[in-house]
């Protein structure tokens, strides 16, 4: 698999690491032991567009947010993981 | 050396360089053969048809094809560690000196005992094995299996270790093409003509694919000229790279291909600094498939004899070997194709016995061939074969209309049409589509970039393969950016390739369709009426399509067979799911230069050179290599020398490697808060100048790494992982930064590799540092605390970092420098060090000092302990949120029957306390009931006089004193052991701040 990566350009795989789903948001402080439990545990098992969390830790060390389709591979879109760090990431 | 007369050789013609003759070995007989030959032909040219037994009926077996898809022709090529089992003899290219065994034979190819085998047949039926070694069970392993793996089965691996190299290489490209027939060939010269970054990959030695055998005319001339032609040109195109030997296996995500060279198998070993074979992974924007087709057998009773032959293969030994499979030649064709090679044959001068053909009519143009080269044309199909281990003797055929008829010959051509090569289309869970016109399945989808042209796509005629593969070059240029101009495409006549399908001839006695796993057309009718009637079921119910070969010849076959006797359509049958390799790789070429002590990569801490020269012992851990103790003359174990150095330090001063811990600094005005949210503890209220110990949970709540942070300034932290976390932990925390506190401004970066770290301890630590530490340094008790943390001038000007932290429990330092002096500063410990009696230690004494003050490491830090489990519950921060604060309040976390981190001491002081032994109550019955936790880590402790260990305890603090039994079935061991304080030495600290 290749992975264009926003900083770095096209990468193979293997400089990547795969975290997992990208949706769930870590809740806020003060929330909810069951909010937290399905922060952690909870996930969507899809079968097609998903949003992950990539690390390219083989290459500029950016958390990157890819929509990938888990039927196909195929990679839609790639971008830095969170807006602000993103900016920092880049600057 | 070059062997006796080649008896099944013409005169004149072939590809081969009868100049160069060879000579080579089959099961201990000296042949001879020439440069140009494979295996196969060679063996065919000293009129060798018996190659073979079968796998599970231990059948004779001779050459079937003359390509990577042969089921039959497997040997043992190369002796000793080079023993490779399974080559196909239809692609090992011969060379001086070859040396190949046939298999699954006992004691001889020509007398194999295991024959017997057949008579059983009746008991070797789809799914034999699952109804016959049911029962007894436990026989299972005892006598089935290892009678069955002796019966059954291919050849025998060498045994020992491959001598040969692998290597492994990246290549881009524009268009990559897969094979150099006409199509490729002409896919290549469009695409480079076009001023594409071309790959060419040719399975064979030579470029041509069937031109090579079948010739023809192209743009006027010869194919073999335009071969010569168009490889000319090519090669003077910049960019366009032509692979021989070399085949693509696979196909995987977003355009990356994989492709093994086999570099120089066609010599009878690599020369010196060379490699065996080279793995390729090659990324293409756009990929051309020109694999050609696999001519199909039609399954008759005796089909497996030797000297039945595919007719392609039959005229290609003759036109490009001029090697002679027979001398009397019968062809058993449904199609137009079969009849070439009657025409080639006659063409080489050998005899043609008559032509079997299913079809209901045969053209004028071949009846009047048959008239003129004297041969019968019968209209209907073989129904059996008489002949063994010496070959084909007659030819039994129904004719159409219900007589029977006989026919002499000592060779079989076989005929069924072709399938078109749709593995490389199909890796992506793509599905061939069936044509109807040419029966066979073709590409419908392929992975993106992909495109298969010529026989590959179902246009087996030379001029549609030129046109197909000129246009897809063409177009593939042009859609990775090229625009050159393509000129005009290359030109020839289509042939007639009409046909009447035509799978199995009903007839008695064992007719194959799968050869190499011994799948009978009855086998296919058995497993429709026991049920398994869907292909994935079928398959593996026969073991159809499961062997080496991966079902070429033979699927297409098995489920037209299936269709018929469950009244579908082929296409409602449908296909298996394909997948790579295409053809067998080596293992060793995937792992290729990663093997033995480059496995992986291999770390050396700054000091390691010097530790070497010392004869420090190492020890792997994770990539690290570190100084694990240093032995001295006279002591006669690693616990001895290990002893003599936590004596030393603790009685005077030693030194201890410490820079594969991680390291990083934390730098941003949010260092402060961002170290909050990721640690228990709390940091933003650190001291500058201080250092402070940090745990840090996962999210879930369990503990995830510990070390010291220090604050170096206002905005600037430096903080130390654990060294087989400082990978992961780096990641986690560039997580939180970018992902879950994007908003907290921090930057992070890894100075792992940038500092040696080295720590000093014992009573005299602070005389030996003043030997290096710029005078001007206050480094007492005041001026430099426990836990303070700064950077200080090296005597000739160096800054270092200077910690007083203490792992040991002893006074103790860690100093940094950078990494380029570490060599320096370690040589310079020991050379200022000799008159205070400086001892280095390796990581056996830094573990026994550790135990010896309850510290948690690796062994308690194991993914399923709490802060408080280990002690440490105190240190949660219940003033602000960080990662796993919320898991960590879970009820079953927060037990109180939870198994914590306590002190262990054999009550026999002269006993051995080993990990892993469980602890039991000591009036319960030892087993998983009464279990009560389990030893972590032990040491033994030269302070005590005895050994000692931490464990992971129910209740275990609430327990201090109490005596308990240590069990450990492993080790056949029982004894009674003390629960006790996990601080073995000096409780109260004072050694660390004095």
């Amino acid at each position: 698999m290749r992975i264009v990566c926003p900083f770095c350009g096209e990468r193979e795989l293997g400089e990547f690491t795969y975290l997992g789903d990208a949706k769930p948001a870590r809740p806020a402080a003060g929330a909810t032991e069951n909010e937290v439990f399905d922060y952690v545990y909870l996930r969507d098992n899809v079968a097609g567009p998903m949003s992950e969390f990539w690390y390219h830790g083989g290459g500029c060390r950016a958390w990157l947010k890819i929509a990938r389709n888990t039927l196909t591979h195929e990679i839609s879109s790639v971008e830095p993981a969170a807006g602000v760090g993103a900016r920092q990431v880049g600057a | 050396m070059v062997g006796p007369a080649q008896t099944h050789r013409l005169e004149s013609g072939g590809l081969i360089d009868r100049a160069a003759p060879l000579g080579f070995r089959f099961d201990g007989k000296s042949l001879a053969g020439f440069q140009g030959d494979t295996l196969a032909s060679a063996l065919i040219a000293n009129g060798i048809k018996l190659v073979g037994r079968s796998f599970k009926y231990h059948r004779p077996r001779g050459i079937l094809t003359a390509g990577s898809e042969e089921p039959n022709a497997l040997v043992e090529l190369r002796t000793g560690a080079r023993r490779e089992p399974n080559t196909k003899a239809t692609t090992a290219e011969l060379y001086d000196g070859l040396e190949a065994a046939s298999q699954n034979r006992w004691p001889s190819l020509r007398h194999d005992l295991m024959a017997v085998n057949q008579l059983f047949a009746p008991i070797f039926v789809a799914g034999f094995y699952y109804k016959t070694f049911m029962w007894p069970a436990k026989f299972w392993e005892a006598v089935y299996e290892p009678a069955i793996r002796r019966a059954a089965g291919l050849g025998r691996a060498a045994g020992v270790a491959d001598p040969d190299h692998y290597d492994k290489a990246w290549a881009h490209c524009d268009v990559l093409i897969a094979g150099s027939g006409p199509a490729g060939l002409a896919a290549a010269l469009a695409a480079g003509r076009s001023g594409a970054r071309v790959i060419l990959c040719e399975e064979d030695f030579a470029f041509g694919g069937r031109l090579l055998a079948d010739g023809g005319t192209i743009d006027g001339v010869p194919a073999a000229e335009w071969i010569t032609r168009a490889l000319g040109e090519l090669a003077t195109l910049p960019d366009v790279r032509i692979m021989n030997r070399t085949i693509l296996f696979g196909v995987y995500d977003g355009g990356t291909y994989g492709a093994i060279e086999r570099v120089n198998d066609h010599l009878p070993s690599p020369p010196e600094h060379q490699v065996r074979q080279r793995l390729w992974r090659i990324v293409a924007r756009r990929c051309v498939v020109a694999a050609g087709a696999i001519e199909r057998p039609i399954v008759f009773a005796g089909n497996d004899t030797p000297g039945v032959m595919m007719a392609s293969a039959m005229r290609t030994y003759v036109a490009r070997y001029a090697a002679t499979p027979a001398k009397r030649i019968a062809l058993f064709t449904n199609n137009e194709d079969g009849w070439r090679t009657v025409e080639t044959a006659l063409a080489a001068g050998l005899q043609i016995a008559a032509v079997i053909d299913a079809r209901p009519d045969v053209s004028a143009a071949h009846r009047a061939l048959a008239a003129k080269g004297g041969f019968a044309v019968l209209n209907g199909s073989v129904s059996g074969v008489e002949g063994g281990k010496d070959g084909v003797r007659k030819i039994a055929v129904a004719l159409t209309g219900g007589a029977r008829a006989e026919v002499e010959a000592d060779g079989l051509a076989v005929s069924g049409g072709w399938n078109p090569a749709v593995g490389l289309t199909s890796y992506h869970r793509g599905r061939p589509k069936w044509r109807d016109d040419i029966a066979a399945f073709v590409p419908d989808s392929a992975p993106p970039g992909m495109v298969a042209v010529g026989a590959a796509n179902g246009a087996f005629g030379l001029g549609s393969c030129l046109r197909q593969g000129f246009a897809a070059g063409a177009a593939a240029a042009r859609d990775a950016g090229r625009s050159g101009n393509a000129g005009a495409p290359p030109v020839a006549d289509d042939e007639d390739f009409s046909l009447t399908p035509l799978w199995h001839v009903a007839g008695k006695g064992k007719a194959f369709v799968d050869y190499q796993h011994d799948v009978t057309a009855s086998d296919i009718e058995l497993a429709q009426r026991e049920g398994f009637e869907s292909v994935e079921h079928l398959k593996r119910y026969t073991t159809l399509g499961m062997a080496t070969d991966q079902g070429k010849t033979s699927n297409v076959a098995g489920l037209a067979i299936m269709a018929v006797v469950s009244g579908k359509s082929i296409p409602e049958t449908g296909t298996t799911i394909y997948r790579p390799p295409y053809v067998p790789v080596a293992i060793g070429a995937f792992a290729g230069h990663h093997r033995d002590e480059n496995f992986h990569a291999t770390r050396l801490t700054p000091s390691h050179h010097w530790a070497a020269e010392q004869g420090a012992i190492f020890v792997d851990t994770g990539l690290w290599r570190r100084a694990q103790w240093y032995p001295r003359a006279g002591e006669k174990d690693w616990l001895e020398s290990v002893t003599r150095e936590v004596k030393a330090v603790r009685g005077g001063v030693g030194f201890c490697d410490v820079s594969t811990l991680g390291k990083i600094d934390v730098h941003g005005p949010d260092a402060g808060a961002f170290l909050d949210r990721v640690y228990i503890n709390t940091f933003s209220n650190l001291a500058v100048g201080k250092a402070r110990y940090g745990l840090m949970l996962r999210e879930d709540g369990i503990v995830y790494d510990d070390g010291t942070t220090s604050r170096l300034a206002e905005n600037h932290y430096f903080l130390t992982t654990t060294t087989a976390k400082a990978g992961p932990v780096m990641q986690h925390l560039e997580f939180c930064r970018q992902v879950l506190f994007a908003e907290l401004d921090v930057q992070l970066t890894s100075v792992t590799d940038q500092w040696a770290q080295f720590s000093i301890a014992g009573p005299k630590t602070r005389d030996l540092l003043r030997e290096i530490v710029d005078p001007a340094e206050d480094l007492s008790n005041e001026g430099f605390p426990f836990m303070g943390a700064r950077e200080v001038a090296l005597r000739g000007g160096i800054k270092a970092r200077l910690f007083r932290i203490s792992f040991s429990g002893e006074m103790a330092f860690e100093i940094s420098v950078p990494a380029r002096y570490g060599d320096a500063l370690v040589r310079n410990l020991m050379l200022a060090g000799k008159p205070f009696g400086v001892t280095p230690y390796g990581t056996e004494a830094l573990g026994v000092m550790r135990i010896e003050k309850g510290h948690v490491a690796g062994p308690e830090l194991n993914g399923t302990t709490t802060a408080a489990d280990l002690g440490l519950g105190k240190m949660m921060s219940t003033k602000k949120d960080f990662i796993g604060r919320v898991m960590a309040r879970r009820e079953m976390l927060v037990a109180p029957d939870r198994q914590v981190v306590v002190g262990i001491k054999p009550v026999d002081k002269t006993r051995r306390l080993r990990s892993g032994a469980h602890i039991i109550p000591k009036d319960k019955t030892p087993g998983p009931d009464n279990d009560q936790g389990y030893v972590t880590s032990v040491c033994f402790s030269p302070m005590l006089d005895q050994w000692i260990g931490l464990g992971l305890v129910e209740r275990g603090r609430e327990r201090i004193g109490e005596i308990v039994h240590a069990h450990d079935p492993l080790r056949g061991e029982d004894y009674d052991v003390e629960l006790c304080s996990p601080v073995f030495y000096d409780p109260d600290g004072g050694r660390q701040r004095g």
